[in-house]
């Protein structure tokens, strides 16, 4: 009897050959980061068409000029600051929950528990200032379909507009600046109060044992990942919006 | 069959290894740099000093800093870089489309500001 086996005959060991798990990741992990991949594709068809906008306006109010306020400490004159702490607290809090994490996979279900209060905390923090902002930018005339020229007539719109441009005054520019950043940051802010709530409801889930019982914190990675997408979103608004 | 016991609750440690503590605050402070950058260009160069003017230029730097911040979520705090290569694969490529459909938007954008009927303009000042 031959002990050499034919070719066709082999056990193939290569990764998608069936036997293990070709991408060694758990099943819910996956559909997170499809579900985010899309999630991707929504916020870009977002963001592609406030750039076609930007490209098919020659003028588009200034950020610089929009954004001034500091609540509480100025009022006008301090452009980026109070956007700039918000970026702040968004990434801080994208660093605790990594951190959380980092100490589920060490089974430290009292580091877990703080990091996640830690992480719900900047994100409170986070959707407080955007309602601050959001606050700030209707009682200066901006809202969906609307902006500080909505009602005037003739010259009275340039007057509104004027201290928002630097360039020629559009009224069109300014109404589509105003639609698509409330619709923008609205829906960012939506994925950051989502993401609030599933953060809860792990911390819960955290201390109900549930993870400790199971033997593995995946739950929080999975969490995790979504938060992360939010933070990476905002990098993009903060970029498209109050920079360029 | 024997291949069974490289299963994903096996893995867990292994992927724990990308990332430490210090791993972790590393990154922290790369991000923070980074934005740190953005903002000394935009209030300090631009609004400040005035030594660059809104722009090409700065909108081009201010794209790649957002790009390498990006890269450094995804690739560290959202894990990607640890995964295996044929996922990473996946879960990318896909941003071909993205990439294709920014130059058709943008280039349309650019047809309608020649193209469709003008919008009143009052000049500044």
């Amino acid at each position: 009897m031959s002990t050499t086996v034919s070719q066709l005959d082999e056990v193939k060991t290569g990764p998608w050959n069936g036997g293990k798990s070709p991408w060694n990741l758990e099943y819910g992990k996956i559909m997170m980061w499809f579900f985010l991949v899309g999630d991707a594709f929504t916020f870009s068809a977002f963001l592609v068409y406030y750039g076609t906008q930007r490209f098919a306006h020659s003028t588009w109010p200034d950020a610089d000029k929009i954004f001034q306020s500091i609540p509480g400490i100025a009022e006008h004159g301090q452009p980026l600051v109070f956007v700039g702490i918000m970026t702040f607290i968004l990434i801080m809090s994208s660093v605790t929950m990594v951190l959380a994490v980092e100490a589920g996979h060490r089974n430290s279900k009292n580091e877990v528990v703080k990091w996640m209060l830690w992480t719900i905390l900047g994100g409170i923090c986070f959707v407080g200032c955007q309602a601050i902002e959001w606050t700030h930018l209707h009682h200066a005339g901006f809202w969906f379909g609307q902006n500080p020229g909505t009602g005037l007539e003739g010259d009275a719109i340039k007057d509104a507009l004027q201290p928002y441009f630097t360039h020629d005054i559009s009224y069109t520019s300014a109404l589509q600046f105003a639609n698509l950043f409330f619709t923008i940051t609205g829906f960012h802010g939506f994925h950051v109060t989502v993401g609030i709530i599933l953060n809860i409801i792990v911390l819960c889930m955290t201390l109900n044992n549930t993870f400790q019982n199971r033997g593995s914190y995946l739950m929080i990675e999975k969490v995790g990942l979504y938060w992360h997408f939010v933070d990476l979103v905002w990098v993009f608004v903060f970029t498209f919006f109050y920079l360029v | 069959m024997s291949q069974h016991h490289d299963n994903i609750a096996h893995d867990e440690h292994g992927h724990a290894e990308g990332m430490d503590k210090k791993g972790i605050w590393r990154i922290f402070f790369v991000l923070l740099a980074l934005t740190a950058v953005e903002f000394l260009i935009a209030l300090g160069f631009v609004h400040h000093w005035q030594i660059l003017a809104k722009g090409a230029l700065v909108n081009t730097i201010y794209i790649v800093l957002t790009l390498v911040k990006a890269y450094y979520i995804v690739a560290y705090f959202m894990h990607l870089k640890f995964e295996k290569s044929s996922f990473i694969v996946t879960v990318s490529i896909v941003f071909i489309f993205i990439i294709y459909f920014i130059i058709l938007m943008l280039t349309e954008g650019n047809f309608l500001l020649n193209e469709l009927h003008p919008h009143q303009l009052w000049e500044n000042k």
